[in-house]
């Protein structure tokens, strides 16, 4: 297979006379284990190397290739540079507009314990003695332990002499069981796949992976047992886990630059944030506090550089409440003026970047779980997004958990199923009114984040505590 | 590419051992893609691609892997021999498969349709001339894409289609917005035109001003691409034997408790009607038809060959996913030029969006109203309504609910191109409902 070494040198060999092009190499090795109801699945492995040029001359284009050899890139910089002629006079942006970029730099994903240290027999032996866990219950009718392994090593040069190196290793261990009866099927999850990190194996005794089969067993048959959540206003407290949805869609979305930009209006939509809001705009309580950080080693969307070059650097986006900047990479803060971050990606080497959320995190108060919960008279305690709808400005929300615990004069009490709640973005997050605390926060993940034209999905952390919010919209299922 | 996959094809006995079965599966495209903002161009460039997902079996081992082809067949062969090598190592790790099952008897097939599409920049100057004067934002994707499945028993199957699919919406200002799609295979600047019109007639009527709706019961017409979000979630599980042995299907009332649709509701998966090849990944063939719901109750699932062999019937050529990939709702009586008569008053349903179940048990659902939502009054369009939250359940919006179907279909071809371009489609008419459930 073409190594890295050869592509810098074919590509400083054919780089076309033209003010300025680059080349992105990716490097993907995946793999994707899985026992369900104690079958071993087929081992799924895959393997992949492609690479886009990006070339300026008038205007300017891109081409993609799988043919890494010196005629693939020779056809690839002809068809970029074809793309950049023909759209001199009809492109959106000025020649100029390209981003600043780092000029030389490498990245590694922190791990420990490689995946490839372990046996395929050993990593399929531990996904069986787990799912042979779930058994037991005639309830209990679909059951799923997996475990995903992925390796992403990149190489992005220019014309300007930059070479940025990287390689991430992301590990997501995943289990499920539905249980049934009588007309009514309740899943429960570990942690809907939100247990995604750059690491290695040393992750899986991290989140506690072995004891999740009892719990969520006995979590999914307690659900059947359980009263459809009851409809009203009340006080509603998201674990980490249901965070991640609310703070990557009503968060992470409207503040992406493109959006405000309007280069999404077709497809993932536009935002209800406008530019003039950056600066002074209350978009939660004095309480929330979110920061753009790809420097947490270890949090799934850690990196260096984004794709466009820029280092990685960790910014607050929301601070005491104030929203101070978007996500959006350089070339989006050159055409909006706006203060971004590096946040420019691309899902693989097959698509051009775009502004993407990498880590988003909520930062942690100064409530332990327990205050929170003892803080609320009438409320619900829920957990594990199993549903989500918004509007396409970002602001009109409903979501879904798979779990939801009724709140009475500060304890936990009843348990009930098909919990929802939904709210408006721009007033939901001033209704915050607790915080968790640092050991109370988890370093979780979005597996799959879909956004662009063409479509390109990818994986962004969320680390968050708990969080406590006033006065919610909340409802059970059907017939509840 | 044709001519690559047969010497792929050929290669395949050369590279197994007498006891061994391989099956390879090919997908493959060169695909422009000029994404559009403020009617100008965003971001233009080529893609080309293929990748190579082999099955490679001993007994009841095996063993699955998916390659990033280069196009070279000499560079391809080395890399597809050492993918083999390793799968053999790893073969002896697993245990046997229960689940494991390979097509019947060969069966070869070739599908290769248009050909003549105009070059992408020739399409993107008509495109911008008819815009010019609107914001218009949105992607146009063109190009051929391939499928072909080979193995070492000399099936053979290859589908090619040339196509375009130009997603696109007319903006106004802020949210109002226009949305449309003009695709096929066959490039018409007439047909073309014909869309910037009927976008351009609903566009005038986006300055008039909003109204708000309270919360509440409608009437509504639901427009074909509006029905299309609908089923496109319903795929999503709904239909797959897996989905319904394990009691996750979002119409489990159906199978449980004998709820039932409208009687004029039929549901096929309509493989010859659609874009999709008629062989699936491990290379069983699709049937023509596979009818889903019928006469409002549920008939047939969708099966892969894994669903079949764990739960003993036939498969019927679906994919692991077990989703429709050519989903065809039949026609009904009203004609479509009739629908706003009919409604009167009450909700014009364009577009809906970012839909998910609410409480998937109950086959309910939630989502957005987005793009082009009128409010009609004495059959004719007035003006444009602020986005609203749905929240109902199939039950009701295919059952109690449904007043009149169309009696034409829109042939929907998704834009989608998660990975790679995707070759689903829908055959859709459009709905009309005594009522629709607006909630926030």
């Amino acid at each position: 297979m073409t190594t890295f070494s050869q592509l810098e040198r074919w590509f400083r060999e054919l780089v076309p006379a033209v003010p300025y092009c680059s080349l992105r190499a990716v490097r993907q090795r995946n793999e994707w284990l899985q026992v369900r109801r104690d079958v071993v699945q087929p081992v799924r492995r895959g393997e992949d190397l492609g690479v886009m040029v990006s070339v300026e001359d008038g205007g300017h284009g891109y081409a993609a290739t799988a043919d890494p050899s010196p005629a693939g890139l020779r056809r690839a910089f002809a068809e970029a540079r074809a793309w950049a002629r023909q759209s001199a006079n009809l492109h959106l942006l000025e020649t100029a507009s390209r981003a600043p970029r780092a000029c030389r730099g490498e990245y590694r994903s922190p791990v420990q314990i490689p995946w490839d240290s372990w046996s395929l027999h050993s990593k399929l032996e531990l996904l069986r003695r787990l799912c042979a866990r779930t058994a037991g219950d005639g309830r209990i009718v679909e059951r799923r332990v997996g475990l995903g392994f992925q390796q992403q090593e990149s190489l992005l040069l220019d014309s300007d002499g930059a070479r940025l190196w990287q390689q991430l290793d992301c590990l997501l261990p995943s289990l499920s069981v539905s249980a049934h009866h009588r007309g009514e099927t309740q899943r429960r999850s570990f942690g809907g796949d939100t247990y995604f990190r750059q690491g290695g194996l040393e992750i899986l005794e991290a989140v506690d992976f072995e004891q999740a089969p009892a719990r969520v067993v006995d979590e999914a048959l307690t659900l059947l047992a359980a009263p459809n959540c009851p409809d009203g206003e009340r006080s509603v407290i998201l674990a980490p886990d249901q965070m991640v949805l609310q703070i990557h869609e009503s968060i992470g979305h409207p503040l992406e630059l493109d959006r405000i930009l309007g280069d999404e209006r077709n497809y993932a939509g536009r935002s209800f944030v406008t530019p003039a809001m950056f600066g002074h705009y209350r978009y939660g309580s004095a309480l929330l506090n979110v920061t753009f950080d790809p420097t947490t080693g270890g949090e799934v969307a850690s990196y260096g550089f984004d794709d466009e070059g820029l280092p990685a650097q960790r910014e607050y986006l929301i601070r005491d409440g104030i929203l101070l900047r978007g996500l959006g990479g350089g070339l989006s803060q050159r055409r909006s003026g706006l203060p971004g971050v590096a946040s420019s990606r691309a899902c693989h080497w097959n698509r051009p970047p775009i502004d993407r959320m990498a880590n988003l995190n909520l930062e942690p108060g100064d409530s332990t779980l327990d205050a929170l919960i003892a803080g609320v008279e009438r409320g619900i305690y829920l957990q594990t997004n199993c549903s989500w709808s918004i509007d396409d400005s970002r602001d009109k929300f409903q979501f879904g958990c798979e779990w939801g615990r009724l709140i009475e004069d500060g304890e936990l009490t009843t348990v009930v199923k098909n919990p929802n709640y939904r709210g408006i973005s721009a007033g939901f997050w001033r209704q915050l009114d607790g915080v968790g605390d640092a050991a109370s926060r988890q370093v979780l993940a979005a597996a799959n984040c879909g956004k662009g034209e063409p479509n390109q999905a990818v994986r962004v952390g969320h680390a968050s505590p708990p969080c406590r919010f006033q006065e919610v919209m909340v409802f059970g299922g059907e017939g509840g | 590419m044709r001519d690559y996959f047969q010497e792929l094809a050929a290669l395949l006995p050369i590279l197994v051992a007498d006891d061994e079965y391989l099956g390879a599966h090919i997908r493959g495209e060169v695909s422009d893609f000029v994404r559009f903002n403020h009617a100008r161009i965003r971001q233009a460039g080529r893609v080309r691609q293929q990748t190579l997902a082999v099955d490679l079996v001993q007994g009841q081992r095996h063993a699955t892997a998916e390659l990033g082809l280069t196009g070279d067949p000499t560079q391809d062969r080395g890399r597809l021999t050492a993918l083999l090598a390793e799968l053999r190592e790893i073969l002896p790790l697993l245990p046997e498969d229960p689940h494991l099952q390979l097509p019947p008897d060969p069966s070869c097939s070739e599908s290769i349709q248009g050909e003549d599409l105009p070059d992408s920049s020739a399409l993107v100057a008509e495109i911008l001339a008819a815009v010019a004067y609107h914001d218009m934002v949105g992607i146009l994707a063109s190009g051929p894409v391939y499928h072909g499945f080979c193995d070492t028993r000399g099936q053979r199957n290859w589908h090619q289609q040339a196509s375009f699919n130009l997603d696109f919406s007319l903006y106004l200002h802020q949210d109002r917005a226009v949305k449309s799609r003009y695709a096929g295979t066959r490039w018409d600047s007439a047909g073309w035109l014909a869309r910037v019109a009927a976008a351009e007639r609903q566009l005038a009527l986006l300055g008039r001003p909003a109204r708000t709706l309270d919360p509440g019961e409608y009437r509504a017409f639901v427009a074909p691409e509006a029905l299309e979000e609908i089923t496109d979630l319903l795929g999503w599980r709904g239909f797959g034997l897996q989905s319904h042995r394990t009691r996750s299907t979002p119409l489990l009332a159906m199978i449980e408790n004998d709820a039932r649709l409208d009687p004029r509701v039929r549901l096929v998966e309509h493989t010859k009607a659609g874009l999709a090849p008629d062989f699936q990944a491990s290379g069983f063939r699709r049937p023509p038809r596979v009818t889903l719901i019928e006469r409002g109750r549920y008939r047939d699932c969708l099966v892969s060959p894994r669903s079949a062999a764990e739960y003993g019937v036939p498969c019927n050529g679906a994919d692991a996913a077990e989703a429709p990939l050519s989903l065809a709702m039949d026609p009904g009586g009203l004609a479509t030029g009739e629908a706003l008569a009919a409604l009167d008053r009450g909700l014009y349903i364009g577009n809906l969006w970012y839909l998910n179940y609410s409480d998937a048990n109950a086959g309910r659902i939630t989502g957005m109203t987005r793009f082009g939502t009128f409010w009609v009054e004495g059959g004719e369009l007035r003006e444009p309504v602020q986005v609203m939250r749905f929240d109902d359940t199939l039950y009701r919006m295919l059952g109690e609910a449904l007043e009149e179907i169309t009696r034409e279909q829109s042939l929907l071809l998704d834009p989608g191109s998660y990975g790679r371009r995707s070759s689903r489609s829908s055959l859709l008419p459009g709905l009309l409902l005594s009522k629709f459930r607006l909630t926030l």
